[in-house]
């Protein structure tokens, strides 16, 4: 079964334990809100999850999209969801109030989409596209075109779109094939095949405004010749008001492994009319400028369902009675004891708490970063926040969608044969999630960018923002007794980060094929240690209130700490032996040894 | 015209209540609470009589300890337009109340007065009709319908027997059943306006109501453990046992 509520109860210890320790204030200063607002947002978004999307969630999965004629069906009860949803102003979140949103944090959303996330994956992408189109829009189009689409986006009344994908540019966007022909109105046609596109026709919005990535006749080769469109299905009038039809059509809809009520789309552009988005060629930069952001929220998407697999996983190993506990029955009244009392699933169980709970905390750590970042006049400070979030996005996008997946997984395993079959939705989570490792730049692709870009960029500042900050945290706290079951481990692990890294930015230099090799293994390591930061910082905090800790709630966050530091940090040791060990046994293997077993 | 809904902060309706160790009461510490959920059911309807463009202000009352204004606040993000806290300790009686409330009435002047039926932490199905006779205005309790006119409005009451159909005389006191309406959600402009609408805070002593206990209060307990069921063979056995076991037929 699937089950779950809203972590109200952990979000507001990230708000005011957590977050209150890092300028929170200087973040609320310009926006009308205060620590408890946030409680009463959290908990309106809370019923509208729990009450109205979690319901669907698996009638959406079973009965999917449809497809007829251009058209795409929504299942039974996403359009009704879809109205709520919008009706209550919460796809204008982040948006500026001078196009109709509420613009209050971003870190706030991060709460808001992980609980869409949990009750809803599918669902969530009809917003979340429309909100990395909003990004896109307000940071790079032009005034007309951000007072023509931008309160219409704001409050979902129209939808949005991201088209980069074609057939033969997946990954390397430089092999873009469709076309933009420069009009005398300054307008384009834009004439090409898109897929993969989520959300690219459906039956939520009155109109839906596609942004496509499309090449000039004379743009320069590969990247550096692409630009970004703003394309609407319908060509709205200078009033808003809708206009003509643009030739631009739904070809089909994939058959897919999962989030079967997101529509994935063929979009067929016929000299479509679009116009441009930001400077012409630039159209990479202007993707960019929002790439940060929606990385995130595929993370937060792994957030998600690591939060409903574990509740629902839980709820389970508490319900289903196999066996005896090894130490002594623990239930002598019930027929067999409950399955939590069984290590393997006690310890799985912890795995996903504890690496949900820290990844929490990080992600939204990185959030307010973001709004730092917006916000800071400090020039400093507002570099610092803007080297974290560069260098956390891949490493967030990455390991949170991982975890996604290997909690679905665990989900399925603690339920046995019952994950296995449809009816308590367990396999769905498992095949939701598998998505998220592979659009918005696969992981392997997010490594990359992490050993490649972020690790080299500016000679080191950006790893700086994390290395430093640990160092003088570890250092700090050196003697704080407290915390001497958690220290040792973190310096350890620390340390072999830190030794790793060296080694990496010396083979970047010299052999960049062993750096890319070594790039996912280090990715996870370098999650692993900011995650087992986070816990002690959370251990820390809890340590100050347990003179005022009722429901055990800060004592429970310490043990929890115990189980990840002891547990799951010393993988950090597994993989450094594997990334020191180089990369001579996969290079130079030879390519036809691969086949030798079968090969005829 | 000006409806007048008062609201009460209780235990969620989701929370498992447990009674206190010494038996003083049931445990409100780090509970979650909400709004009463028929009091949800009276909001919503006042905010539908007013865009329906029959009223023109909704007023939310509370009494309570402090936290109650967050339960206005709740109304406000759902609506209404502005609120009046009285503070007083949470366990005042319903007759304490319908004074308290009366006041507020007699300075408000609202034509009608829109409350839930009952509150789901007491049970008590009072203050109502308390208020009804206080102010001799008319009642109409356990509204499952309700159709407002010029100086009267007709309700549908849910009662053992079945529907009640009433006509009533404005002023009147409507308590509302679940039935009634589905109470909307807060949306979030509205929660972000909500922050800026008046709330007047008022004590319970400056209404000047007596609010003594009249009723004693010995001890709370939990109900018995129902006991383990048994399987009988036949209807025979069945009847037998209800018959000379449990006596009940
Ligand atoms: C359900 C769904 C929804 C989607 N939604 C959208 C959308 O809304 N808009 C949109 O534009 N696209 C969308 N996509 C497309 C998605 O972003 C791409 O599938 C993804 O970027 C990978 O591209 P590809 O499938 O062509 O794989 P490829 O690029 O062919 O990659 C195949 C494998 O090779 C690896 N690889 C590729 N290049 C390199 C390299 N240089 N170095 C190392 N490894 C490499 C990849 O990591 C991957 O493992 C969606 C896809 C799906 C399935």
């Amino acid at each position: 079964m699937q089950v779950y509520k809203a972590p109200i109860k952990d979000y507001q210890f990230l708000i005011k334990d957590f977050l209150n320790s890092g300028s929170l204030d200087s973040v609320f200063e310009n926006s009308d809100l205060n620590i408890d607002d946030l409680s009463m947002i959290l908990e309106e978004a809370a019923k509208l999850c729990e009450e109205t999307l979690l319901p669907i969630n698996q009638i959406g999965d079973m009965e999917g999209c449809s497809f007829n004629q251009g058209n795409v069906k929504t299942p039974k009860g996403f359009k009704e969801a879809y109205k709520k949803f919008v009706e209550n102003g919460w796809q204008g979140l982040t948006v500026s109030k001078k196009y109709g949103g509420q613009q209050l944090p971003y870190f706030v959303n991060m709460f808001l989409d992980e609980m869409i996330s949990s009750s809803n994956m599918s669902f969530g992408l009809y917003p979340g596209l429309t909100s990395n189109a909003i990004d896109a829009i307000e940071k790079s189009a032009s005034e007309e075109i951000k007072n023509l689409y931008l309160p219409k986006l704001s409050t979902g009344e129209w939808s949005g779109t991201m088209n980069l994908t074609e057939p033969q540019c997946g990954t390397d966007l430089g092999l873009s094939k469709t076309i933009a022909h420069p009009q005398k109105d300054g307008s384009y046609k834009i004439s090409g095949t898109k897929i993969f596109i989520t959300c690219g026709e459906h039956d939520m919005s009155e109109n839906i405004i596609h942004l496509v990535l499309a090449k000039t006749p004379n743009a320069p080769e590969g990247i550096k010749g692409i630009s970004l469109f703003i394309v609407p299905k319908i060509i709205p009038n200078s009033d808003g008001s809708l206009g003509k039809k643009n030739s631009l059509e739904c070809g089909s809809i994939e058959k897919k492994m999962g989030i079967n009520a997101s529509p994935t789309c063929v979009m067929h552009y016929n000299e479509a009319r679009g116009w441009l988005v930001g400077d012409l060629h630039k159209g990479m930069k202007a993707m960019f400028v929002m790439m940060n952001g929606a990385r995130l929220m595929v993370g937060v998407q792994g957030l998600g369902i690591a939060e409903i697999a574990y509740q629902s996983s839980l709820h389970y190993a508490n319900e289903r009675l196999q066996g005896r506990a090894l130490n002594g029955s623990k239930h002598l009244d019930k027929v067999a004891d409950p399955i939590i009392v069984h290590p393997e699933i006690r310890k799985n169980l912890l795995k996903v708490k504890t690496l949900t709970e820290g990844l929490r905390g990080l992600m939204v750590w990185t959030g307010l970063q973001v709004d730092i970042a917006n916000l800071e006049k400090d020039k400093f400070k507002k570099q610092r926040a803007e080297d974290w979030v560069a260098l956390m996005t891949p490493i967030l996008k990455s390991f949170s969608t991982d975890v996604g997946c290997e909690a679905a997984n665990i989900g399925v395993q603690i339920y046995g044969g019952h994950g296995y079959i449809k009816d308590h939705g367990m396999e769905q989570l498992l095949r939701d999630s598998r998505i998220a490792p592979i659009y918005e730049g696969t992981n392997g692709i997010q490594a990359l960018d992490l050993v490649g870009r972020k690790m080299p960029m500016h000679t080191g500042r950006l790893l700086k923002s994390f290395f430093h900050e640990v160092k003088d945290y570890l250092e700090k706290n050196s003697f704080n007794y407290n915390l001497k079951e958690y220290i040792p481990h973190l310096t350890k692990s620390f340390g072999r980060l830190q030794q790793v890294t060296t080694f990496l930015a010396s083979k970047g230099l010299s052999n960049p094929d062993e750096a890319a090799g070594a790039s996912v293994d280090y990715l996870k390591m370098f999650s692993l240690v900011a995650i087992g930061y986070i816990w002690t910082r959370y251990a820390e905090i809890s340590y100050n209130k347990l003179n005022d800790d009722p429901e055990n709630f800060y004592k429970a966050k310490i043990a929890s700490g115990n189980y990840y530091m002891t547990k799951i940090l010393p993988e950090t040791g597994s993989l450094m032996a594997s990334i020191l060990s180089g990369a001579k046994y996969y290079n130079d293997y030879e390519n036809k040894y691969f086949d030798l077993a079968f090969k005829i | 015209m000006k409806i007048l809904v008062a609201v009460k902060r209780v235990i969620d309706y989701n929370v498992q209540i447990r009674v206190k160790a010494d038996g003083s009461g049931v445990e409100t510490e780090n509970v979650k609470m909400s709004m009463n959920p028929p009091d949800e059911n009276a909001v919503e309807e006042a905010l539908r009589v007013k865009e329906s463009g029959k009223a023109n202000e909704v007023v939310i009352v509370s009494i309570g300890e402090e936290k109650s204004k967050e339960t206005i606040r709740t109304a406000l993000a759902m609506g209404a337009d502005r609120g009046i806290f009285v503070k007083s300790n949470s366990n005042i009686e319903p007759i304490c109340v319908a004074k308290a409330l009366k006041k507020i009435v007699d300075t408000e002047k609202p034509d009608l007065v829109f409350m839930g039926k009952q509150a789901i932490d007491d049970d008590c199905n009072q203050t109502g009709q308390m208020l009804s006779a206080l102010l001799g205005w008319s009642q109409g309790t356990f509204a499952s319908k309700i159709e407002l006119n010029e100086n009267e409005i007709s309700i549908t009451r849910e009662i053992d027997e079945g529907l009640e159909m009433l006509k009533l005389k404005l002023p009147s006191i409507i308590t509302c059943d679940l039935r009634l309406n589905e109470p909307r959600y807060a949306s979030l402009p509205n929660i972000m306006k909500a922050k800026k609408k008046p709330i007047q805070d008022l004590n319970i002593e400056d209404l000047e109501v007596d609010t003594a206990p009249r009723i004693n209060f010995l001890k709370v307990e939990e109900p018995p453990k129902r006991e383990k069921g048994i399987m009988v063979n036949s209807i025979e056995e069945l009847v037998s046992k209800l018959k000379n076991e449990a006596k009940v037929i």
